[in-house]
């Protein structure tokens, strides 16, 4: 019983995590309809640029604050670039093209930081563990729920209630309106790449502050596939579910069938479920019925 | 080519100049020039694949033209952005309709007046004095000049994709009205419309023209011959990318080239009364 209910709060803590960088995805997608496979890598971005900052001894929330605005300068560079040359060339020249970049994020990665485990030293957070009544939670992944609830709140906030936000939403509905009523739809292509590089950011570096940090957390980050296929591409509450399915799933399947199957179910079993999930709901959960089928 | 008297420059809120418009080697426009005088309604007619939207596209800014002029308010506009085009005083609406299904027809006509917002996200926040009473004041505007005058209060929380296509033209007149714009284009706002609502949207569209609180000029793009001749002040013939002729509606109905290229016979102006 401890077992189980120990497996479901670590597994929903980490899905928090994944729920997070999922809505950047989610994000890029609703705006532009571009299926960025470059996740992965922009999470190892954010995690390697707040580990830098940490190690020369700025404070944590301060590195990570660095790494916010540095995942805001990448995002808009990288959409400027790369992707504002491609509006209405066909989906899939463009998911080849996020393909290419997240080949280029990472060797980038790897040439900077070298593909060695880094860990945050100090650790940022102490190894006791907290306890919640019947439950025992590891501090980081307690923090980095919070964490992730918070700019969840946040994000979702600024999607309802500003009026950049209702830009965004307004062309991610009707781009030819949106431009009709003084909307700049590269303003908002480039907010949603900037936001997403933002979210990955601050993904990468609670993940990394879980497990160390290595090119690996990359595919972690490639689990938002599995998260926003799941939600149903477009939807900003089906990311936010999926990614505590997949964060709970992943666990069980660690904590229950690694005996039986040792080495790497937990990484497999997301992809497994999702491709079992859409022989019964092509659409995920929320999803528009009209998906771009790669 | 008969009727096209000259305005004096003040007048002129939209001027093209000889625009050149290929795709391709296909030309959609060659040679079009047009004014379009302050207050008026100016029609734009022409068969099927004649330009008309192209040319509505351009004026938009959707389009950049090849070669030519597009002067608004007498500014050079070709290098400007479409959105950017919009805080300039140019509205419009689709051929077919472009609303954001998603949104209430509140939001949809709220997000046309976000160019008129002038505080920041931070006095936002903070949402008092000044702020407050800009808020209040659009409110009022939306509330009572644009859905009082589309008489659309029944639906105003209604998700605008759940609307029947009739209401649906309606919501995007009133998010184009929203904007205060100074030139609207109405790209076909019949098309597809029942009789009522046909009359309905041309009594939009004279309100809009004529009321003094709006005095808004339009150009129009339609295919219903009856409201184009009974609503326009100047009608601008378009055939195969090269105007015909302008000039008032009785000129236009009585030019033996017109009647040619695209009244045609008789009875089919005669059918649309």
């Amino acid at each position: 019983m401890d077992l189980l209910l120990m497996t479901l709060t670590t597994g929903i803590m980490v899905g928090g995590i994944y729920a997070l960088v999922a809505l950047g995805w989610v994000l890029i997608y609703k705006c532009s309809g571009v299926l960025n496979l470059a996740m992965g890598e922009m999470t190892l971005i954010g995690a390697y640029v707040s580990l830098s900052f940490y190690s020369m001894g700025v404070p944590f929330l301060l590195s990570l604050l660095f790494s916010l605005i540095i995942g805001f300068i990448l995002g808009i560079l990288t959409e400027r670039i790369f992707l504002d040359r491609l509006i209405g060339e066909p989906v899939l020249t463009v998911i080849m093209v996020t393909v290419g970049l997240s080949f280029f994020f990472k060797g980038t990665v790897e040439f900077i930081w070298g593909t060695d485990t880094r860990v945050f030293a100090p650790p940022v957070f102490s190894i006791e563990p907290v306890r919640l009544g019947p439950l025992i939670i590891g501090e980081v992944y307690l923090w980095s729920f919070v964490a992730a609830i918070i700019l969840l709140v946040v994000f979702v906030c600024f999607f309802k209630y500003t009026r950049w936000g209702l830009a965004m939403q307004a062309t991610a509905d009707d781009e030819m309106a949106a431009l009709s009523v003084g909307v700049s739809a590269r303003f908002v292509y480039a907010a949603a790449w900037a936001i997403a590089f933002m979210a990955a950011g601050v993904g990468g570096t609670l993940l990394g502050n879980i497990n160390g940090l290595n090119i690996s957390v990359g595919y972690l980050g490639l689990l938002v596939l599995p998260v926003v296929v799941l939600g149903g591409l477009n939807s900003v509450p089906g990311a936010i579910l999926g990614g505590l399915i997949i964060g709970v799933l992943q666990n069980f399947c660690g904590a229950y069938l690694d005996r039986y199957f040792p080495g790497g179910v937990k990484e497999v079993a997301p992809f497994a479920f999702m491709a079992v999930f859409l022989l019964f709901k092509p659409y995920g959960i929320w999803g528009w019925e009209r998906i771009e089928r790669v | 080519m008969g009727g096209t008297t000259a305005i004096k420059a003040d007048d002129v809120l939209l001027d093209l100049k000889d625009i050149h418009m290929y795709f391709g080697k296909v030309a959609a426009l060659s040679g079009v020039s047009l004014q379009v005088r302050k207050g008026d309604i100016h029609s734009v007619i022409g068969p099927n694949g004649a330009g008309k939207t192209v040319m509505m596209n351009i004026i938009n800014g959707l389009y950049r033209p090849q070669k030519g002029e597009i002067r608004f308010k007498g500014q050079l506009i070709n290098n400007i952005r479409p959105y950017q085009r919009a805080s300039l005083g140019m509205a419009r609406t689709f051929q077919k309709v472009e609303v954001f299904g998603g949104m209430t027809v509140l939001d949809n006509i709220r997000l046309g007046r976000h160019i008129h917002f002038k505080s920041g996200i931070l006095s936002g926040a903070i949402y008092a004095g000044r702020v407050a009473r800009e808020e209040i004041e659009h409110r009022r505007f939306i509330e009572e000049e644009i859905i009082d005058l589309l008489e659309i209060e029944h639906i105003r929380h209604k998700p605008v994709g759940m609307l029947p296509y009739g209401l649906q033209k309606r919501v995007e007149l009133g998010r184009a009205l929203a904007l205060e714009p100074e030139l609207l284009i109405l790209d076909e706002p019949l098309a597809g419309l029942n009789l009522e609502e046909t009359e309905d949207m041309a009594r939009f569209v004279i309100d809009v023209n004529e009321d003094k609180r709006w005095k808004v000029t339009c150009l129009l793009v339609e295919h219903d011959m009856g409201v184009v001749m009974d609503l326009s002040h100047q009608v601008f013939v378009l055939n195969f990318g090269n105007m015909i002729m302008n000039g008032t509606p009785q000129e236009v109905q009585n030019n033996p080239q017109v009647i040619k290229a695209y009244l045609g016979e008789e009875d089919m102006y005669a059918t649309r009364r």
